[in-house]
């Protein structure tokens, strides 16, 4: 026998799934609330779509061309971060809106930091929040969703969110629209980001990626759980002024932070216990955002401040080692 | 049967890979020829290595001493089948290092040493039977080797209330104890009451996991009238590992850093209560043992009575040989196996396994950045962060490294196996560990 033997510290097998496959799973998880926006936003949607997405890969690959470091994009993180990006800007973003959201998302929101594993902020929502800063305009011009069937003429809008807002501000009183009319918010008949449209496709990402395990229930039960229960207890006082729990939960970005964004490994805690504590924190930053602060939308900040408690929370949640239960008869 | 199958008990954490068992389960243990030449290390146990009493050129029985015991952590080793001692000498050991063995010639008799009686445990007292067991060179079997005399002695301010016999054998591909469950039933409960005998209790349970359903039924159905009970536990790795054994089955916790005899338990492996019945019984030494010589390499995966220092080539071709070019050579189970540098090393007394694998078997990754998934915190059975523990061995932060446990790990693989980075983590750990017992040796 010739020597070609491999000497390897144990254990000798793996389970298969690497990194790029986790990502390549959470990609998939977002192809049905990408079609929905594809089909409601139409053309304005593919191109937002197309250039986060790609301008997330250029600038991935410029940063490890720049750093002298072997190419990253197989990872597939960079392409993840683009899709998310796209998902959290309105459809009607000029292309340079995207183009300079995939530039502050690769760079400043994570190849600044040492690339993949060592961001401490999200950095699709880091991209999300220096536009909305300091572009408010483009980033909340609305259109009206228009579904492919009935022609592609945009019609300018507002997000239900940002109608309660105004309404609340000028009249103390909730508009009807937060009164009635589920149904189309839960299938995407409203105005919105690109992923903020469609409760019932994230949701159905939401499970593929509970049922393939890329993520735990943790996170998105503590934080949309943080925000019913919180958000009810205020329709309860006072149902004229405060939106129903479930009208939060169908509008805005809830859905798609709490399962895809709060859900993020690098940025979030590494325990089951930080990620109760995270997920709560992240609903009740959102909640009070949208009830008592400047911007009808909360849930980008909300995980935002979130990320920054991280390694707070994983210092305090460390987990209990064997052998400290004290011992039973 | 049923009803012996329901209420699983385990630990927290762990996993469970694709258990390979199937190569070889349904094979009945067969005896193993004997071979051109046996090359029997002194260093086979926990402990002192033996030292050898024998000289070139002596002719021994199967079962004489070839080397004795070096104090109290230490046993003798035997030979394993008569013949002519031709070469003591260092030879490659299953450890990777050349270290002295006692080579022997076989005279194709295969005769037992006269010497040898065995008697009635009935007439042994309990510090008769340690006696007889270290003088047999008993140690534990389960891949440990630690030894058993040493087991059963525990200081009189620690009494032992529970006897546990570990038929999990959690490691994927192994089937060796499983075999000797099914054919050897009646030589393990008679391990099994020696060693009640020692320890004075009554009480031994059997754990075993559910996956081994024919084991389980027949144990259960046998052990009743002997007053042995027979748990079963859930399918997850590490559930063999001593610490987690004793958690699911009694509920209580080994405190870090100390024994199971801390909290009232002994845990020996089955195939060791078998080796203990013939030690005691028949005066018969530990010089043989069951291996499974298995996985997607060989052409007829089988389970093994082999004598100690039987090469593991000699093995492969007694099981047909391969199919294909080995790759990796792994003395144990995929999890905690050690990989070997040639077929060309025996099969020693903690040789559980001998698993091959060919280049297909081993899809080979390149290790990235930990992406903070906490996938190895959620399989670790000790509830440990390997992540954490493995970033500071590559920075060489020793002190922070032992502050996140590190020297409670016990190196079951749950975490490297689970990486999605595919992240060294084990071995990094196993750096920070040997860091730490160096820092405190000096200080």
């Amino acid at each position: 026998m010739e020597n070609q033997l491999y000497l390897s510290s144990s254990p000798h097998i793996h389970n298969g799934e690497t990194t790029d496959q986790v990502m390549r799973k959470v990609i998939y998880a977002l192809v049905p609330a990408s079609l929905v926006s594809l089909y409601f936003f139409g053309l304005p949607a593919l191109s937002v779509l197309l250039i986060c997405t790609l301008g997330c890969m250029v600038f991935e690959a410029l940063s490890c061309w720049l750093k002298k470091i072997p190419q990253t994009l197989a990872d597939g993180s960079a392409a993840l971060t683009g899709i998310l990006l796209a998902l959290n800007l309105p459809p009607s973003s000029p292309w340079w809106i995207s183009l300079l959201g995939a530039a502050i998302a690769i760079l400043i929101g994570k190849q600044v930091y040492g690339g993949l594993g060592h961001n401490p902020f999200n950095p699709a929502l880091v991209a999300r929040v220096v536009l909305l800063i300091s572009f408010p305009v483009q980033m909340t011009n609305w259109t009206a969703p228009a579904p492919l069937t009935s022609g592609f003429d945009a019609v300018t809008t507002a997000t239900p969110l940002g109608e309660m807002k105004t309404a609340v501000m000028l009249t103390g009183k909730l508009p009807a629209l937060a009164q009635s009319g589920f149904s189309d918010y839960l299938l995407g008949n409203m105005g919105g980001c690109l992923g903020e449209v469609s409760a019932l496709a994230l949701l159905l990402g939401g499970v593929y990626l509970l049922y393939k395990k890329i993520i735990s229930w943790h996170t998105p039960v503590a934080f949309i759980g943080t925000v019913l229960v919180l958000g009810g207890i205020f329709w309860a006082i006072a149902p004229e002024k405060y939106p129903s729990p479930l009208f939060h939960l169908v509008t805005g970005g809830l859905i798609l932070g709490a399962f895809f964004m709060a859900t993020d490994m690098v940025t979030s805690p590494v325990t089951t216990k930080g990620m109760l504590i995270f997920g709560c924190g992240c609903g009740l930053l959102t909640l009070l955002i949208r009830l008592f602060g400047g911007y009808p939308e909360g849930v980008s900040f909300a995980i935002l401040l979130m990320n920054a408690a991280t390694p707070l929370i994983d210092r305090f949640c460390r987990p209990k080692i064997y052998g400290q239960r004290p011992a039973k008869a | 049967m049923k009803s012996a199958l329901k209420n699983l008990k385990s630990f927290a954490g762990g996993l469970h890979p694709p258990d390979g068992k199937h190569f070889s389960a349904g094979k009945a243990i067969e005896i193993c020829p004997l071979p051109e030449e046996l090359v029997i290390p002194l260093a086979q146990h926990i402990g002192a290595p033996a030292e050898a009493c024998v000289e070139v050129g002596a002719l021994v029985k199967k079962g004489s001493p070839i080397a004795k015991a070096k104090g109290f952590v230490s046993v003798p080793i035997h030979a394993s089948t008569s013949g002519e001692v031709i070469a003591v000498e260092p030879r490659l050991h299953p450890m990777g290092k050349h270290l002295p063995a006692v080579v022997i010639k076989p005279d194709g008799k295969d005769l037992w040493d006269d010497s040898l009686t065995g008697a009635d445990p009935q007439d042994l007292n309990a510090a008769e039977l340690k006696n007889r067991l270290q003088a047999a060179g008993i140690v534990g079997l389960g891949g440990a080797t630690f030894p058993t005399h040493v087991k059963l002695s525990p200081p009189a301010d620690k009494p032992i209330d529970t006897l546990i016999l570990n038929g999990v054998e959690c490691e994927p591909f192994l089937t060796a104890d499983h075999r000797l469950m099914l054919e050897e039933t009646e030589r393990i409960f008679d391990g099994i009451d020696i060693l009640r005998k020692i320890l004075g209790i009554t009480r031994a349970v059997i754990g075993i996991e559910a996956n081994k359903p024919d084991a389980i039924e027949l144990l259960t159905a046998r052990g009743a009238a002997r007053q042995i009970e027979v748990q079963a536990l859930e399918v997850k790795y590490p559930q063999g590992a001593e610490k987690q054994l004793i958690d699911a089955i009694t509920g209580r916790q080994v405190p870090s850093g100390t024994l199971p005899m801390e909290v009232g338990v002994v845990v020996q492996n089955v195939g060791t209560c078998a080796a203990i019945s013939d030690a005691i019984r028949r005066g018969h030494p530990l010089v043989e043992r069951v291996v499974s010589i298995t996985g997607p390499a060989l052409v007829e995966p089988k389970n093994l009575l082999v004598r100690i220092g039987t090469s593991l080539q000699f093995l492969v071709d007694q099981c047909g040989g391969l199919n294909g070019t080995a790759a990796k050579i792994i003395m144990g189970g995929p999890m905690m196996g050690q990989t070997q540098l040639s077929l060309d090393v025996p099969a020693i007394r903690g040789t559980s396994g001998v698993l091959i694998f060919r280049q297909q078997d081993l899809p080979r990754y390149e290790a990235g950045p930990c992406i903070r998934c906490g996938r190895c915190i959620s399989v670790c059975p000790i509830h440990l962060q390997p992540t954490s523990i493995a970033a500071c061995a590559r920075l060489d932060m020793i002190d922070q490294a032992a502050g996140y446990h590190a020297l409670d790990c016990i190196e079951c693989g749950c975490c490297t196996y689970i990486c999605p980075a595919t992240l060294p983590l084990v071995q990094s750990i196993r750096y920070a560990k040997a860091a730490i017992m160096a820092q405190k040796r000096t200080t």
